[in-house]
């Protein structure tokens, strides 16, 4: 009774919303329905360090179009799903939002997304204009089109270049390192170097105690039960060849009952057995803190992350406000014999709530153009989906962060990238995926306890189905 | 919209007494009390008794929502007793309603008397009360930090201790009894004021003849407030363990049920499928579940403990 006052508090957020809402749409209303589209649409994203690059895309549609406003919001990425959720439910949800490819299956399944290939404005959008593969990942099991691609991702390697420095390895042996599940090849070997325990030692010496570390040789961001590993195991179960379905997108049989994800999965978390990465405890359960906190800290030497954390930690500082030395370096060769990556992207969707969805295919038509994908790529934050602002994207890093990013580019040009799962029923995948790497990285549950999971999640695709 | 039903009501009610009716036959109260209850009575429909039916018969069906709901007959319920994560939630909740409760009661049951025979200042009275005007959001928040396993203050005081860090809320044992004990902390101040009114009900002539037959401060605890106070304590424990049940922001904001499934508590297990997976149908047939254990747990409570006869007469 007296404990469950987050829900109605929400409650009155979300109608105080709904009023706003509300009165914006009636103020508006009038001009909608006019021969020229007007009015104010709403955009959400959660990303707050590519909010003034897209205000920027903002100021100039309205330029371009005077009638048309539009008003961004944003959320961080927890709030954000169960905000737009809600919206859907209590009718709020906004015109536009960004979309991820985890979520989009679900809101497609529940129909609350409009056909891009039905408006006007966004009917002539073709595959080709953008990095390949981006655009068709965005296409229902209906073959209707549900987002236009406004930037992507792979994931490579963060690491701080004084403790590389220290421990006398280059980044070039980082960059040619290769890996296997068996004994964990060069890769390994260098994560062991990094390791330094509260005695100095490292992880590859006699007497090294890996209850004591100071410093783990690699990060970790989590199971990765909630985005199939993306930035955390993904890389090295990749680079084996393993695809966690049988067909991308909209698969219905699941691999992780496959001996080469089996191995990855028992050998990445056996890195924190042997103190080589951090416990879940050590940061901080269910609340993590990512690989930039941890080089931040000096907890972790190096680790996995993705493209989009790029500013992030080129303006990672320590304790006196000093500017961290920060490298990249790509994923480690593996058993395949080219490394891997996950390739995943973002799109704009326009929801079937948006009163003016023709005024919004327009936005969203601007989102995915040349004018506005340039102005992403130059404020350097994420790489945008249109490969001449991919180009800009670079550029600028090199010039103003001296920054190289070609470790996360080079995966897209050299074609070592691999698709994100998109499947129905996600947000159940989740629920079953998340306790179950949890209590593999905890170490509650032995890794051949994930061929069961795999087996109830084909279930989930007869029952539902 | 509730307050605006309650306008023309409460002056047709204030209206009436003026009435002929009403001064012929003074003892027939019965219309003004209808009256005096239907603003109450509406609300109660709406918003209890209707969406209390609704959630019963959508328990029944498949529904996500957006679609119209789809009748599954028994479904929902076959899948809730096959569904482990459902008993382990059970299990989890009744472990945290257990420590909480025991904690909570006992704690307030000290701070009251406390408060009662040792001192009568007014702001130490009113600082065990602090805590309670804490949002639980805030709390589990503020609690978050203190116990962080790397920087919390917390953990800093234990090591120095030479105890050495606990991982409280990522940590399968520690999570469930780190959460009642902060909601120990946030709701002890609140249970032991009502505690507290329940003491001064007892009259003072009591203690008094205590005293004259020289028993001690500890023997008049045991053997006149708790006996006095039965009915007080009753209520008190119906209401607690109602709202312990129903644990919920201090999960959501600490751990989201994690480790594991370790703080999975049923209200949160509900909300993570109704808002998270979209299966309604299913959550309502788990919050019936925890509407029947609810009611035989009052039941049961209410009857052993003779909430409603006092020994006070």
């Amino acid at each position: 009774m007296f404990r469950t006052k987050r829900i109605r508090r929400r409650g009155v957020g979300v109608a105080l919303a709904a009023a706003t809402v509300a009165s914006t749409l009636a103020a508006c209303g009038g001009g909608a329905t006019g021969s020229t589209a007007s009015g104010t649409i709403q955009y959400w994203l959660w990303d707050s360090g590519q909010q003034p690059g897209y205000q920027k895309c903002a100021d100039a549609f309205h330029q371009a179009n005077p009638t048309i406003t539009v008003h961004i919001s944003q959320y961080g990425w927890g709030d954000y799903w169960s905000k737009l959720t809600a919206g859907f439910i209590a009718g709020t949800a906004p015109d536009v939002f960004t979309d991820h490819l985890s979520k989009f299956a679900q809101f497609a399944d529940l129909k609350v997304l409009r056909p891009l290939d039905e408006l006007a404005p966004t009917k002539d959008i073709q595959d080709s204009d953008y990095q390949s593969g981006l655009a068709e990942l965005w296409k229902g099991q209906d073959g209707h089109r549900y987002g236009t691609p406004k930037d992507w991702d792979t994931i490579s390697i963060f690491y701080s270049a004084t403790a590389l420095k220290a421990a006398g390895i280059t980044p070039e042996q980082l960059s040619t390192a290769t890996w296997n599940p068996t004994d964990g090849g060069t890769f390994e070997k260098i994560v062991a170097h990094l390791t330094v325990d509260k005695n100095g030692k490292r992880g590859d010496e006699p007497g090294f105690d890996k209850n004591n570390v100071v410093q783990h040789g690699i990060s970790s961001e989590g199971s990765g039960g909630g985005g199939w590993g993306q930035t955390q195991w993904s890389a090295f179960t990749g680079s084996t060849g393993w695809q966690a379905t049988d067909k991308n997108p909209w698969g219905t049989t699941f691999e992780m009952s496959d001996p080469r994800f089996l191995s990855t999965i028992s050998w990445y978390f056996g890195l924190v057995r042997k103190g080589y990465m951090p416990t879940y405890q050590e940061i901080g359960g269910s609340s993590a803190i990512g690989t930039d906190k941890e080089i931040q800290t000096g907890m972790a030497a190096m680790g996995l992350s993705g493209s989009w954390m790029i500013s992030t930690f080129s303006n990672l500082t320590d304790a006196k406000g000093k500017k961290l030395d920060i490298g990249i370096a790509p994923s480690p060769i593996g058993p395949s014999g080219h490394r891997a990556s996950m390739f995943n992207g973002l799109a704009d969707s326009i929801t079937t709530q948006s009163k003016q969805p023709e005024t919004s295919a327009k936005w969203v038509a601007f989102l995915a153009g040349e004018q506005c994908q340039d102005i992403i790529g130059q404020s350097g934050v994420v790489f945008p989906a249109r490969p001449k602002a991919t180009q800009l994207a670079i550029e600028y890093n090199k010039s103003k962060r001296n920054l190289d990013v070609t470790p996360f580019t080079d995966q897209v040009k050299d074609k070592t990238t691999f698709l994100f799962p998109v499947t129905s029923n996600a947000a159940d995948i989740t629920a079953l995926m998340q306790p179950a790497m949890d209590s593999v990285y905890i170490g509650s549950q032995p890794v051949s306890s994930l061929s069961k999971v795999n087996a109830q999640l084909n279930q989930l695709f007869k029952v539902v189905g | 919209m509730a307050s605006d039903t309650a306008v023309p009501v409460a002056s047709t009610a204030t209206g009436h007494p003026t009435g002929k009716g009403a001064r012929r036959r003074p003892h027939d109260d019965t219309r003004l009390a209808l009256m005096f209850i239907a603003p109450a009575f509406l609300g109660y429909c709406v918003f209890l008794l209707w969406p209390t039916l609704r959630g019963i018969y959508l328990s029944f069906t498949r529904f996500n929502l957006l679609t119209p709901p789809k009748w599954v007959g028994l479904d929902n319920y076959v899948r809730m007793v096959h569904d482990p994560i459902f008993w382990n939630s059970m299990k989890v909740t009744l472990e945290y309603v257990v420590l909480n409760i025991a904690f909570q009661t006992a704690l307030a049951l000290v701070i009251a008397v406390m408060m009662q025979r040792l001192t009568k200042k007014t702001w130490l009275r009113g600082i065990v009360l602090t805590p309670y005007l804490v949002s639980n959001v805030v709390a589990a928040m503020v609690f978050i930090w203190i116990l962080d396993y790397q920087l919390g203050f917390g953990n800093y005081i234990l090591q120095h201790l030479g105890l050495g860090r606990i991982a409280f809320l990522s940590s399968d044992h520690w999570v469930i009894p780190t959460i009642a004990f902060i909601n120990v902390w946030r709701h002890v101040g609140y249970t032991a004021l009502l505690i507290f009114a329940g003491l001064q009900t007892i009259p003072e002539s009591v203690y008094e003849a205590g005293r004259l037959d020289g028993a001690s401060e500890n023997r008049m605890f045991r053997h006149l407030t708790v006996p006095l106070l039965r009915p007080i304590l009753a209520l008190v424990l119906i209401i607690t363990v109602v709202g312990s049940f129903q644990v919920f922001d201090t999960v959501a904001v600490a751990t989201q049920g994690g480790p594991v499934n370790s703080s999975r508590v049923l209200q949160f297990y509900i909300y993570d499928l109704a808002f998270g997976r979209f299966q309604f149908g299913y959550a309502s047939a788990l919050s019936v579940a925890l509407l029947l254990v609810l009611l035989i747990v009052s039941i049961v409570q209410y009857r052993l403990s003779r909430a409603d006869e006092s020994d006070l007469d």
